[in-house]
């Protein structure tokens, strides 16, 4: 219902700006933002952008996921030690001044590791959602402007998807395929379009009966421009806060399947990984999976911060 | 009603087959066999010892019959011998495991519905005040951190820097506490998060406030009109809380070290063992099916204008 209102309310303004149907990714409902505020003094992205910040919980988990990127973009400069470097004769070390955070079962630097553990959880956060919404969004979108037997077929092959326990199925794939970075894009890009096509065809209803889109089709606007320049720039909003919250979930699951064993080959480290490695020498050696852990947990609070700062400040009514 | 849960019953059966399906080509369209050896770089079997082994297990008919079999097994309660525990039945070892997972899971739940129900209240109660903030703070920290590395950080907390419970084991109740906790922490989180939202509408509705000019106290009003309406949209999060909790046990089950059947599912997979796949796959399937529909039924008892 909310989301019914909220697009009446935008669609005037958001007709003006230039949008691309394929500007879903990220940063590119930004610069079309800056398109249209530059047409209108005030727009939903403007006001967007000014209520995210003046959130400080969501500014700064913004602050901290910046940060992790860099950590993952400049691991090479970051890492004291390559994460292979081995020393037997250090094995399980607690953090000294040589260590900062101790050493591993092999003597590799944990601190080392954990930088480059960075690396996968970031790629794994961004990289999933781009399959994701690559896969979801046309699908849903289709589902629901096209409608009929189309729209019926679609709904029930996501039906059942949906009934499907999602980490289950990611399991399932993954230990069959084997474990790797390829194979994890692979199998939360399967499971993960799901709800987004949910979410896109739920908006692309509401959306398609309004008075705008039946004026662009009156004026001879073809099922594409309608489509793409009408009815998907008013549906983003709910795209985007289903991306935000779809990465700390990516970050999750890759965390988990590496816990278990089947998702990062090693020796590439990766925070889950880590983590369950090392919590089998936890009366032993605790700072083996105690850093690891803070890390992930960090890293989800921050994302979660982030998101929540997103819903609230695109759509104020949403809850 | 009878209908309706009738009707959603006999759908359980296209799902399930549904289920298997898929399972089964995941299981044939990937490379690698359970034939294969079992550790990486030993000698693999003789082509002729290979040829036998799938005779016996039935792994050389075409797939469409292997299929057939197995469902026309299954539908009598036989899932055949495990490929990696060669000498027990799949169903032996559902039976002892599941039993356990299912009492975990349970106690689980019951925490996650009480504990969450309670922090609900009370932050939309306090709303803006310190056990606002408390209980907020932790339903973010259980939705958001994985409930592996809650389990962390509970043992650290909880057995050794104040050794109150022992770090894994089932043997006795007290082995049961830590692994509860952490399974419970994220679905208690949801509940919480739900039930503060829903609370603080139905606590601005007129209907509260008719209730308090009438004279009523702050404890029949709260209990009495707001949290039954409160509850509604609480029950809906049900289904998924059964699901969070039937997958979480995986990891959870792993860290304390329970002899569940969580175990099995990620064995199970790795190892290739085709019958005990199914199987663990099917149980958690219909369990999730038959939660669902329960969840569904109940959301017609808490709210009497929805019919069947």
């Amino acid at each position: 219902m909310a989301s019914s209102i909220r697009a009446s309310d935008t669609s005037v303004g958001r007709e003006l700006g230039p949008s691309r149907l394929d500007g879903l990714g990220g940063p590119h409902p930004r610069s079309d933002a800056q398109g249209v505020s530059a047409a209108r003094s005030s727009s939903l992205w403007r006001d967007g952008v000014r209520r995210l910040l003046r959130n400080r919980l969501a500014v700064a988990g913004g602050v901290v996921v910046v940060l992790l990127c860099l950590i993952a973009i400049f691991a090479d400069f970051l890492a004291p030690l390559p994460y292979t470097k081995t020393n037997f004769s250090r094995l399980n070390e607690a953090p000294t001044r040589a260590y900062p955070l101790g050493t591993d079962q092999l003597g590799r630097d944990l601190l080392s590791r954990m930088i480059y553990g960075a690396r996968v959880s970031m790629l794994v956060g961004l990289g999933a959602q781009v399959i994701v919404v690559i896969i979801g969004v046309p699908i849903g979108a289709l589902s629901g402007y096209v409608g009929g037997r189309t729209d019926l077929v679609l709904t029930r092959f996501v039906d059942v998807m949906y009934a499907f326990p999602r980490l289950l199925f990611v399991i399932l794939v993954m230990s069959m395929l084997g474990a790797g970075l390829t194979n994890i894009f692979i199998a939360i890009g399967l499971t993960g379009w799901v709800g987004i096509a949910r979410q896109t065809r739920a908006q692309v209803l509401t959306i398609k009966e309004k008075e705008f889109v039946d004026g662009a089709r009156a004026l001879g606007a073809g099922f594409g421009r309608v489509l793409g320049r009408h009815v998907m720039p008013n549906a983003l909003t709910p795209i985007i806060v289903a991306v935000t919250f779809g990465i700390p979930e990516a970050i999750f699951t890759e965390a988990a399947l590496s816990f278990i064993g089947v998702g990062i080959n090693p020796p590439t480290p990766s925070w889950g990984q880590m983590v369950g490695e090392g919590q089998q020498y936890i009366r032993s050696y605790w700072h083996l999976c105690v850093f690891p852990s803070i890390a992930i947990a960090v890293t989800m609070l921050s994302f979660v911060f982030f998101g929540d700062g997103v819903r609230d400040a695109l759509d104020p009514k949403l809850k | 009603m009878f209908h309706y849960a009738l009707s959603r019953l006999l759908w359980l059966l296209p799902t399930l087959l549904a289920m298997a399906l898929v399972t089964f080509l995941v299981m044939h369209a990937t490379p690698g066999s359970p034939l294969d050896p079992v550790s990486e770089g030993a000698n693999p079997l003789s082509p002729e010892a290979q040829k036998n082994l799938a005779k016996y297990y039935g792994l050389d008919r075409p797939l469409y019959e292997q299929f057939a079999i197995f469902v026309s097994k299954a539908v009598r309660g036989d899932f055949g011998y495990s490929f990696v525990y060669k000498t027990r039945t799949v169903q032996e070892i559902i039976a002892e495991t599941f039993p356990i997972s299912l009492l975990l899971g349970s106690m689980a739940l019951v925490l996650a519905i009480v504990g969450g129900l309670t922090l609900g209240i009370l932050a939309a109660v306090y709303q803006n005040r310190t056990w606002d903030y408390v209980s907020v703070s932790l339903a973010t920290v259980g939705v958001a951190v994985p409930n592996f590395v809650l389990a962390v950080f509970l043992i650290i907390l909880f057995s050794f820097v104040v050794p109150l419970f022992p770090t894994g084991g089932w043997d006795s109740p007290r082995n049961w506490v830590l692994p509860t906790v952490a399974l419970a922490l994220a679905p208690m989180g949801i509940i919480a998060r739900f039930t503060r939202a829903s609370m603080l509408e139905v606590i601005r509705a007129d209907y509260t406030l008719t209730a308090r000019a009438k004279g009523l106290g702050e404890g029949p009003v709260i209990f009495k009109h707001a949290l039954k309406n409160a509850f509604i949209p609480v029950v809906t999060l049900l289904g998924p809380m059964f699901a969070a909790v039937g997958t979480g046990s995986f990891f959870v089950e792993a860290i304390f070290r329970v002899p569940g059947m969580g175990r099995f599912f990620v064995l199970s997979m790795t190892g290739r063992d085709y019958p005990m796949i199914m199987a663990v796959v099917l149980t958690y399937g219909a369990f999730l099916a038959v939660m669902n529909l329960v969840v569904d039924l109940l959301y017609g008892v808490f709210d009497p204008r929805i019919r069947y």
